[in-house]
């Protein structure tokens, strides 16, 4: 029973929930939303668990001074002072994120500079990984490398600048206005073209096999013929 | 190893440091570039510039921190535009850590053109409900705000009187660092027909160019590039602006090290 | 004497004063009232051009009331045509009133406003009742009433017809898995190719084994509703096995909870699988945080100190993908990811050695696991991919025909967009 009961309830809830997606006479219409509302609380309470593991393993860490455990202390004490000031915050001021508030002050000072400063770290790690990854090793390799250098190229005003010394060279040749054909801002159209037609078409092609792809595994789930997510034991 | 093995194989350290200096000098210097304004971005300003006095516009921050450099800009600029054409706008969002740095913005911003909480903005501040507050709002906004963010009764607020769905906003516009994005256009903008459009991440951009094709959303601005332009648009020089300097040269500086990369590549596999 | 006479000349001069003032008030009199006519006549003037030039709104038109389509009930849609005043600007019409009654001449109350350029109102009513309404097209100087309809009333549907294609195609798509799969338990030999990532997951654990080093596992940010984590827990299990059997510690760190219990279950079972239950550590299988950068600033962190020799990315990932793979580029760990977020495949492709793309993670566990069941399934998937292709290829020929203006092809191509974009056409209302 204990390994039949949780493929009952995914078979039932499954073929449910895509029954009353063509149904929108109430008590099925709102069933989804219903569903969803209780996956909600089981989530805020599964937080709970996340909680008791991180501090569990951070305390084991302390206990036994294994290599590391004072950042484990420092992530301890600023996980209660979060906690203790963001509900103070909350009495006091009605909102936690109320202006000059203490929890407010731990968000501007400590929260957004450490996101921005690791979502900063792209700017070195996509330098390194196009300078590693963009070699001309075959055609689709070469063709990847082209496609990306004109993007770079034209979303930025270097290529505008790039373009117009290009346009002024050709300016030379007879018969052609350098000045004109500056303004066509060639690489910023390749640019809206290559986003416009060959990246939404690649996109749109991976998006229905990805889609077409979870479909046959939900149907799999529901008909209990993919059973990872549960314990055999 | 000889000099063409050795830019095939550049120390990772020394891209590292000579992409700091990259960035790091325009912003010292405060260069200017020229900005392009591209198509999508026009139509966004444009959809904006159309709407008569009074007009409501909805905006939500649906990015946090991480996305701050890049959509806190586009907020900025919209906010200026909005309060430059005395339109009335209501700040809310779907990201809990987002609606602090939509209050910064609002802090910032309405003082320069003297607009008043509550008379010309309101900050309804982080509910939870995702998409089922998206459409709920599409019956009665008052379901799921009937404060905004500090507890005070909406109301209580002159304009917010008015507001009691989408039929009542005049444009959507949605800053998205997620995929907050799609659940407005394919829940909001397909059921209700509400006009709007929105900012993205460079990341996350590629997501809505469909549709932007489609003719789902008005306009779109993509990342820093996107937001310099807005603020080229809206006259105000922003950390769009003045980052677009920084940008230019470093993906400059990457097309170098891709060459270099390659002619390192080339002559060592030549010599093999 | 004097005084008389003085009074008397005074009161003379008063006389003719007066008389003289008579004369001029009644000049000025009729003077005074030609220019008040004149003003008035001006003002008149004046408003009438003005009322013109601000052009008085016209009734909207076409007014209907139904019952709103496809809902749970209590909802009556209002449809209207545009007044001939609407130009979208407010200065020259406001917008609309909607205004309701219960009865079809009376007591009609104002229960909803629309902007300019909006034909269509949703009214929250009770189901069975029945409602009238008409429409007012109100400007700055006036208002124009539609026509009074009615009754209406509203009640809920069965069926959603605008979902109709949906139902169709999930049926056929349905249908074509179980058959399939049928086909596949009677044992036909069903043919799938090799995914190079999925390959190599052996070589990877084996090549950490030898190394010393332990295995890294990350689901990125996906939460236990993403389908992509659910493909992403089978392989864990496969790696999971392995590792048990070559007896390599396993590292897990979550970014969600309720998958971090789904992993733990996972890892337990394939260990126990694998006849090494004591080898099991559930700290190694740990929650790390819900904010996006705090967690890739968590694993980075693991990945420099624990150095693994495998890392799988495998699941959905946001911004931090780059900041992942290259860490762990750095460290020299053989990188295998697999996701189905397609902004950030490229980021996964340029940096780590293998990469699942979008439903290659799917087929995951019919390739890991390829009983009959799991490859009928991935059978009938391929072939509702090629019955997709197949439509696109030939709408594509069809629209370019149609675009190039070659006769007869617009229609067919309309035809093929409503088919897909509006079934009721078909199936009627």
């Amino acid at each position: 029973m204990k390994h039949q009961a949780p493929l009952i309830i995914t078979f039932v809830t499954g073929v449910l929930l895509v029954v009353t997606f063509f149904i929108p006479h109430e008590p099925l219409g709102s069933l989804e939303q219903r569903f969803l509302i209780w996956y909600t609380i089981v989530a805020g309470f599964a937080a709970l668990l996340g909680l008791d593991s991180l501090v569990r393993y951070h305390l084991v860490k302390v206990r036994d001074r294994r290599e590391g455990w004072f950042y484990s202390i420092i992530l301890i004490l600023g996980l209660i002072l979060t906690l203790i000031l963001g509900f103070y915050s909350w009495a006091k001021f009605k909102s936690p994120f109320t202006l000059g508030c203490p929890f407010m002050y731990i968000y501007t000072y400590l929260i957004i500079p450490l996101q921005a400063t690791m979502f900063a770290l792209l700017a070195f790690f996509i330098a390194s990984a196009a300078y590693r990854a963009f070699r001309a090793r075959t055609l689709e390799a070469t063709l990847l490398l082209i496609a990306a250098g004109l993007i770079m190229l034209g979303r930025v005003p270097l290529g505008g600048w790039l373009w117009r010394q290009i346009a002024h060279v050709i300016g030379f040749i007879p018969g052609v206005n350098g000045v004109e054909l500056g303004k066509l801002e060639l690489f910023a159209r390749i640019n809206d073209w290559i986003m416009d037609i060959p990246q939404t078409a690649a996109k749109r092609g991976i998006f229905i096999g990805a889609t077409l792809g979870g479909i046959a595994m939900s149907i799999r789930i529901i008909l209990g013929i993919e059973r990872t997510y549960i314990s055999s034991s | 190893m000889n000099w063409f093995s050795k830019i095939g194989n550049i120390d990772r350290r020394i891209i590292y440091a000579l992409i700091l200096l990259a960035v790091a000098t325009p912003l010292v210097l405060k260069m200017v570039l020229p900005i392009r304004i591209s198509e999508p971005v026009k139509k966004s300003f444009e959809a904006i510039e159309r709407l008569p006095e009074g007009s409501i516009v909805m905006i939500s921050i649906d990015y946090d921190a991480a996305s701050e450099p890049e959509l806190q800009p586009m907020l900025i600029a919209i906010l200026r535009q909005c309060f430059s054409r005395d339109l009335k706008v209501i700040l809310m969002g779907h990201w809990a850590l987002g609606l602090p740095l939509g209050e910064i913005a609002l802090n910032q911003v309405a003082p320069e053109y003297k607009k008043i909480y509550g008379v010309d903005y309101v900050n309804l501040g982080y509910r939870p409900g995702y998409v089922a507050q998206m459409v709920g709002i599409g019956k009665e906004i008052r379901d799921f705000f009937t404060v905004d963010y500090k507890g005070t009764n909406i109301d209580s607020f002159p304009f917010m009187r008015l507001v009691h769905n989408y039929n009542n906003i005049d444009m959507l516009v949605g800053l998205e660092a997620g995929a907050t994005g799609d659940a407005w256009v394919q829940y909001v903008g397909a059921r209700f027909g509400q006009k709007m459009f929105l900012g993205a991440t460079g990341v996350s951009a590629p997501d809505y160019y469909p549709y932007l094709q489609a003719k789902q959303i008005e306009g779109m601005i993509a990342g820093l590039q996107g937001a310099a332009e807005y603020e080229t648009l809206v006259k105000q020089t922003g950390t769009g602006i003045l980052g677009m300097p920084a940008q230019s040269v470093v993906h400059g500086l990457i097309l170098l090290f891709i060459i270099i990369g390659n002619i390192g590549y080339f002559l060592t596999r030549k010599k093999k | 004497m004097k005084g008389i006479l003085q009074n008397s000349i005074r009161l003379t001069n008063k006389v003719e004063y007066q008389s003289m003032r008579q004369k001029v008030a009644a000049r000025f009199g009729r003077i005074s009232e030609k220019i008040r006519n004149l003003k008035v006549a001006a003002t008149c003037l004046l408003l009438t051009c003005a009322l013109s030039f601000a052009q008085n709104p016209t009734p909207p038109t076409q007014v209907k009331a139904r019952d709103t389509r496809n809902d749970a009930g209590k909802s009556i849609t209002v449809k209207w045509t545009l007044s001939t005043t609407d130009v979208s600007d407010v200065a020259v019409l406001r917008g609309y009133e909607i205004y309701r009654s219960e009865k079809p001449d009376t007591m009609f109350e104002n229960i909803g406003f629309a902007l300019t350029g909006k034909t269509s109102y949703d009214d929250t009513t009770q189901d069975g009742k029945k409602y009238y309404y008409y429409v007012r097209a109100v400007s700055p100087t006036g208002y124009a009433d539609s026509e009074i309809v009615g009754p209406a009333s509203s009640k809920p549907q069965w069926f959603n017809t605008d979902r109709t294609n949906i139902l169709i195609l999930a049926v056929l798509f349905g249908f074509l898995i179980i058959w399939y799969i049928e086909r596949a338990k009677k044992g036909e030999k069903l043919f799938i190719r090799k995914i190079a990532g999925l390959e190599a997951i052996d070589d990877a654990v084996g090549r950490a084994t030898e190394m010393g080093r332990p295995i890294l596992f990350s689901f990125g940010l996906g939460g236990i509703t993403d389908i992509v984590t659910i493909a992403a827990l089978s392989i864990l299990g496969k790696i999971a096995k392995k590792s048990a059997e070559y007896q390599t510690t396993l590292i897990v760190p979550n970014y969600d909870p309720i998958v971090m219990t789904a992993a733990q279950e996972t890892v337990k079972q394939s260990y126990t699988e694998a006849g090494r239950p004591d080898l099991y550590n559930e700290s190694h299988i740990s929650f790390l945080t819900t904010d996006q950068f705090g967690y890739a600033a968590g694993v980075d962190g693991i990945m420099m100190r624990e150095k693994p020799g495998a890392v799988f990315w495998q699941g959905y990932f946001y911004a931090e993908s780059l900041i992942l793979a290259e860490t762990g580029h750095t460290i020299g760990a053989i990188q295998i990811a697999g996701t189905t977020a397609i902004t950030q495949l490229p980021f996964f492709i340029a940096a780590c050695d293998y990469t699942l793309i979008g439903e290659e993670m799917y087929a995951a566990s019919c390739y890991l696991k390829p009983d009959p069941q799991m490859l009928g399934s991935l059978k009938g998937e391929d072939f509702a991919k090629i019955v997709n292709v197949g439509i696109i290829v030939i709408a594509a020929i069809v629209g370019t025909l149609a675009v190039l203006k070659v006769p007869g092809f617009s229609k067919i191509f309309d035809y093929i967009n409503d088919l897909f974009g509006q079934m009721r056409m078909i199936f009627g209302r």
